[in-house]
């Protein structure tokens, strides 16, 4: 950590909640004073040692941390360039990153005698880690997830119910992410005072995209220990998939003070970046606006309305991203990049067939852009590419693209 | 400080000094389709309603229960815009220069126009007051500053989470009335209890001189009656856009309106 806090990029956000212009507390006044406990909550939580005590104990042995950081030898082969890591947080509990701050998020419930949890989630990984630990803890579980997402992701919606969540299939809207977020407010606001909103990404009010930003920092912590053992030195290039972006921010975090590590965030490019709107780049291709507490690049049309996205991954089928990767993204610390569906088609099956790991369609967003940037860059370039989740859930999805009928 | 008196004050004054209570009644711009919602607008007054609130349609109605969900979804989809809804109010003040208009919505289609921007349209078009749901104190730099500088009056919602110590930061910097959410929750779901309310519009009039209207949960003349009688008046909207959703004649909508202004004046 550097001594001079104000060249820092890890200083953020400012007692507003902001990121620069992005972030703050865009919501309701019923939820205000919520936010604030929370916030106050968590500042308290941060510097308390039994906090992370706890936290640490079930990342062991719960979640089964510190994740593996593997050489993926035969793709770096393949692609005849870089020397390629992937970190392994698809071999957590629940098969992807998102349990990492559900648990600090389902603690701080605790602590602040709330006995009922709500979520949204898209691809169902953020849903199910949440449903696992309120089933952990004995605490009620409600998710929201979009009609459109509980028909790709089945396997995920079975998964939560056997677990013991009330799974809502939100109608509104074109029923994905952003409307099961919509519905969670809604609930929200309605139930205040019993209901704590676990929400699964590096979006929303502050304090949460602070929150679950620290929370998924465990994955950069551990890969500077992991690759400093492995190589004596840090990453050259960091890649991760984004859709609001917290397994990007975490991997990316513990880094961004480290000038010479190359940062690159990878949206879900759909069918392509271009008018038609067909994809969930809010980078490449949104403008600032306010949706769901925070500010942040959005889709929208040019009236303010939001678009829907479009992407193979209900994970990353969000028109937002995080506030605080708006903020790397116009001062330039991290590279935002797009990739389509096709090409992260083809990531995934090249996955499978050189490692024998079968990726979730959101790494393999990550992955396809390992693959074109791998075979430029010299031998002794070290890419880390966060393997956040693993693709059992959407191999429906994948046979339905390469035109293969699986019987059930 | 002095500020000019809006529409909104003048209002308030001439009602204080009939010793009666204001009825407001919401509706969502463009819902069904834009010539309707202006000839419901333009029959609200003669319908009783002292104060419009004209909903600005957005695609993510999170404070929003189904009812005016749906009622932004027709309007978006017969394609209304910030800059329809602005034109529809210059429409209405060409016959009527009194009735006080208050802009509902969400901050997203205002920040994207461009708050300046924003501001000397709907000061030139006509408009009183702005309610921008997802803009707490907090956030008070972005329009609600501005929009008091540019003589709009920036009405706040107060709810019961509003605790005594966070209220005067929710009454500092509002302007025209307060308008008390009457549950935690969304428009058109539970009923407003007319006993839990008082006491609440009481804790905020100890705080303020500014005129406390009721809304949410009301939704027959009797709760009209029984909401504004403990306040200074109460807005209903769901339950009106219910009827225009449910395709009644203009005559029936606005008979509807009659009907729980009627109750709201009894109170």
């Amino acid at each position: 950590m550097p001594e001079d806090r104000i060249n820092s990029f890890m200083s953020g956000p400012d007692e507003n909640g902001r990121f620069g212009i992005f972030g703050g507390r865009f919501v309701s006044e019923t939820l205000m004073p919520l936010i604030l406990d929370l916030e106050a909550e968590y500042e308290r939580a941060k510097t308390d040692p039994t906090f992370w005590a706890e936290m640490d104990d079930l990342w062991a042995h719960y979640v089964g941390r510190p994740s593996p950081l593997y050489h993926a030898e035969r793709l770096s082969q393949h692609l005849g360039g870089a020397r390629i890591y992937m970190k392994r947080d698809e071999l957590n509990h629940t098969g992807a990153h998102k349990i990492n701050n559900v648990l600090g998020q389902i603690i701080l419930a605790r602590r602040m005698g709330k006995t009922r949890i709500i979520a949204e989630t898209g691809a169902g990984q953020h849903g199910v880690a949440t449903a696992t630990v309120c089933a952990k803890f004995g605490l009620k579980c409600i998710v929201y997830m979009g009609a459109h997402d509980v028909e790709r992701q089945a396997p995920n919606v079975f998964r939560m119910r056997l677990l013991g969540a009330d799974v809502v299939p939100v109608t509104s809207g074109r029923g994905t992410l952003k409307d099961a977020m919509n519905d969670a407010l809604r609930d929200w606001v309605t139930n205040v005072r019993d209901t704590f909103y676990c929400i699964g990404t590096v979006a929303g009010p502050h304090p949460y995209p602070a929150m679950v930003r620290d929370f998924q920092s465990i994955i950069g912590k551990e890969v500077r220990t992991q690759i400093m053992a492995r190589e004596g030195r840090l990453p050259d290039t960091l890649v991760a998939a984004i859709g609001g972006g917290s397994n990007a921010m975490g991997l990316f975090f513990p880094f961004l003070d480290d000038k010479d590590v190359r940062i690159i965030g990878v949206e879900a490019g759909g069918k392509g970046v271009d008018d038609r709107m067909e994809h969930c780049a809010s980078l490449t291709g949104g403008r600032p606006g306010v949706l769901h507490g925070n500010r942040t690049y959005l889709l929208q049309d040019d009236d303010g309305q939001i678009l829907e996205g479009f992407s193979i991954s209900a994970g990353l089928d969000y028109p937002g991203i995080g506030p605080e990767h708006s903020w790397l993204h116009d001062v330039g610390r991290a590279e935002y990049v797009s990739i389509t569906d096709k090409e992260a088609l083809e990531a995934f099956q090249l996955s499978c067939a050189l490692e024998g790991i079968i990726p979730a369609l959101e790494p393999s967003h990550a992955l396809a852009h390992v693959m074109k940037i791998a075979p430029d860059l010299p031998k002794d370039h070290l890419i880390v590419m966060n393997m956040c989740g693993r693709g059992d859930k959407d191999i429906f999805t994948v046979a339905k693209h390469l035109g293969v009928q699986i019987k059930t | 400080m002095t500020r000019p008196m809006t529409r909104i004050d003048q209002t308030f004054a001439r009602l204080r000094a009939e010793g009666r209570k204001a009825f407001v009644s919401y509706i969502m711009a463009g819902d069904p389709d834009l010539d309707t919602s202006l000839q419901v607008m333009k029959g609200l007054p003669g319908a009783g309603v002292d104060i419009i609130e004209l909903g600005v349609p957005f695609t993510d109605p999170m404070a929003d229960g189904q009812t005016i969900q749906l009622a932004g979804q027709r309007a978006l989809e017969g394609g209304q815009t910030l800059q329809r809804t602005l034109d529809m109010v210059a429409a209405f003040r060409k016959g009527d220069d009194a009735t006080p208009i208050v802009l509902m919505g969400y901050y997203n289609p205002i920040y994207s126009r461009g708050v300046d921007r924003f501001l000397a349209d709907a000061k030139a078009a006509g408009i009183d007051g702005l309610i921008v749901v997802d803009l707490p104190p907090e956030e008070d730099a972005e329009l609600c500053l501005p929009a008091q500088a540019a003589g709009l009056n920036f009405i706040r919602l107060a709810t019961p989470t509003t605790d005594d110590r966070r209220l005067p930061k929710v009454l500092t910097n509002t302007s025209g009335f307060v308008y008390y959410v009457s549950i935690t929750g969304i428009t058109g779901a539970a009923a407003a209890q007319a006993a839990d309310v008082g006491p609440e519009v009481a804790r905020i009039k100890a705080q303020t001189e500014l005129p406390v209207i009721v809304g949410f949960g009301i939704n027959t003349p009797e709760a009209a009656q029984a909401i504004a009688g403990v306040a200074d008046g109460c807005v209903v909207g769901s339950a009106i856009v219910k009827e225009i959703g449910a395709g009644k004649s203009v005559d029936d909508v606005l008979a509807f309106v009659r009907g729980l202004a009627d109750g709201a004046h009894r109170a």
